[in-house]
């Protein structure tokens, strides 16, 4: 249990640091759902269920939506849609 | 009456703009004196056509090297920003006291009241709805009410588009004609929908009863198992946005629409504030209750840590949608 204690956190870090460098927004959002995930998952591992229920939902499921959401407002989905062609 | 309103709000915009009647003794500046030629405005001249060239200068600079410093100092200032706030973090990490040792601080008599007692005190078998429902509702309720806040201020800030009309129709009303009161932007209704989409709508159909089932059943069970208002709230709202995008926001709208919004919300913060409110006085005064906990274990007990979740689940729920609504829709 403690290796995956382990390998869980040292992704995490990884992932904390990759929604920074990452140049791609829409890349970062979904690192970002990542990192929610990986975070509920180790709230279960120290015995707090309640706040990995809620960061689940809250973390992965409702901000992931409205930064999606908000990066369409910017333009950044449309904008990248025009680059690939 | 709308004769006077007119008539009072003409004479308010003619005094902003000073087109008012005049006094007949006003005393009025005394006029310049005419200016002397070769002496006044030759240095005027000199001074204006020195400020310019400051002025250009100054811009030249700006767009040459002004920019380019801006932009490298920012970034190497940012870095530095983030080092010296890790390094302090981790000063104070270092400082802390060792995770799980028995002396420390945070291992008090408020702890251990909460475990001995807290279950045949609140009645509840989930400790943290007890302790976060019941001996801290206080907080709770300041986390919903900050909620709604949030929701109300999105709703006036983006939600602004529809009532701009009713605005300009009473500028009309009322024969103020100002340019700046008939700006407005450009329409905030921007979601398109697929209506064909036949794999978001079956598997919307099989997995929103779901959703909606085990948020219930998150909010319900909120003081036996983990979770409660806030997660469940949040577990529904999700199951509304799916509907919402599989079947679009005109389906949703049959039962959720901005006044059931208002009127949930407001209703169950009004709810949650006047039962608080009582406990909290009878339990400043030693007085009892009244609330039976019941016994420990089944649906109906816990005293008011059940009403009290699913007032917050229809909050968080309600808010969270209307988020979603508004951001995408520009209305609920």
């Amino acid at each position: 249990m403690p290796v995956i204690e382990w390998l869980l956190l040292i992704f995490l870090i990884v992932c904390a640091f990759a929604v920074s460098v990452a140049k791609n927004l829409l890349n970062s959002v979904i690192i970002f759902m990542s990192y929610s995930l990986i975070m509920a998952v180790i709230w279960i591992l120290l015995q707090a269920p309640d706040l990995a229920i809620t960061e689940a939902a809250v973390g992965a499921g409702v901000t992931s939506i409205l930064f999606f959401l908000a990066l369409r407002r910017v333009g950044q989905l449309e904008h990248k849609k025009e680059d690939e062609k | 009456m709308r004769e006077d309103i007119k008539d009072l709000l003409n004479k308010f915009f003619n005094w902003i703009i000073g087109n008012g009647p005049r006094p007949e003794n006003e005393i009025l500046p005394p006029e310049p004196p005419p200016d002397l030629p070769f002496t006044r405005r030759n240095s005027g001249r000199k001074s204006r056509f020195h400020e310019a060239s400051i002025n250009e200068r100054y811009n030249e600079w700006v767009e040459l090297h002004g920019l380019h410093i801006f932009s490298s100092l920012y970034t190497w200032m940012s870095v530095l920003t983030c080092l010296v706030i890790i390094l302090l973090l981790l000063i104070t990490v270092t400082e802390l006291p060792p995770f799980g040792d028995e002396h420390n601080p945070a291992n008090n008599e408020v702890v251990l009241r909460y475990i001995k007692t807290g279950a045949r005190e609140t009645g509840a078998k989930n400790i943290v709805a007890g302790m976060i429902l019941d001996y801290r509702a206080f907080d709770t309720f300041g986390e919903s009410a900050v909620l709604f806040t949030a929701a109300v201020s999105v709703l006036m800030l983006l939600g602004a588009s529809r009532r701009n009309r009713t605005c300009e129709k009473n500028i009309f009303k009322f024969g103020i004609t100002s340019k700046s009161f008939l700006q407005r932007g450009p329409p905030l209704r921007v979601h398109i929908y697929r209506q064909d989409d036949m794999i978001l709508r079956g598997i919307a159909s099989i997995s929103i009863p779901t959703i909606l089932v085990m948020g219930c059943a998150i909010i319900i069970n909120g003081h036996l198992t983990p979770g409660g208002g806030f997660s469940g709230g949040a577990v529904l709202s999700t199951a509304l946005i799916l509907a919402a995008n599989a079947y679009g926001f005109d389906h949703v709208h049959y039962f959720f629409n901005e006044r059931t919004f208002i009127f949930s919300s407001s209703g169950s913060l009004i709810i949650y504030a006047l039962a608080k409110g009582y406990s909290f006085f009878t339990g400043a005064n030693h007085i009892p209750s009244g609330i039976p906990t019941g016994t420990i274990g089944n649906i109906l007990s816990g005293g008011l840590i059940l009403p009290l979740n699913i007032c917050v689940g229809i909050v968080v729920a309600g808010t969270l949608y209307s988020f979603y609504a508004l951001f995408s829709e520009g209305d609920i």
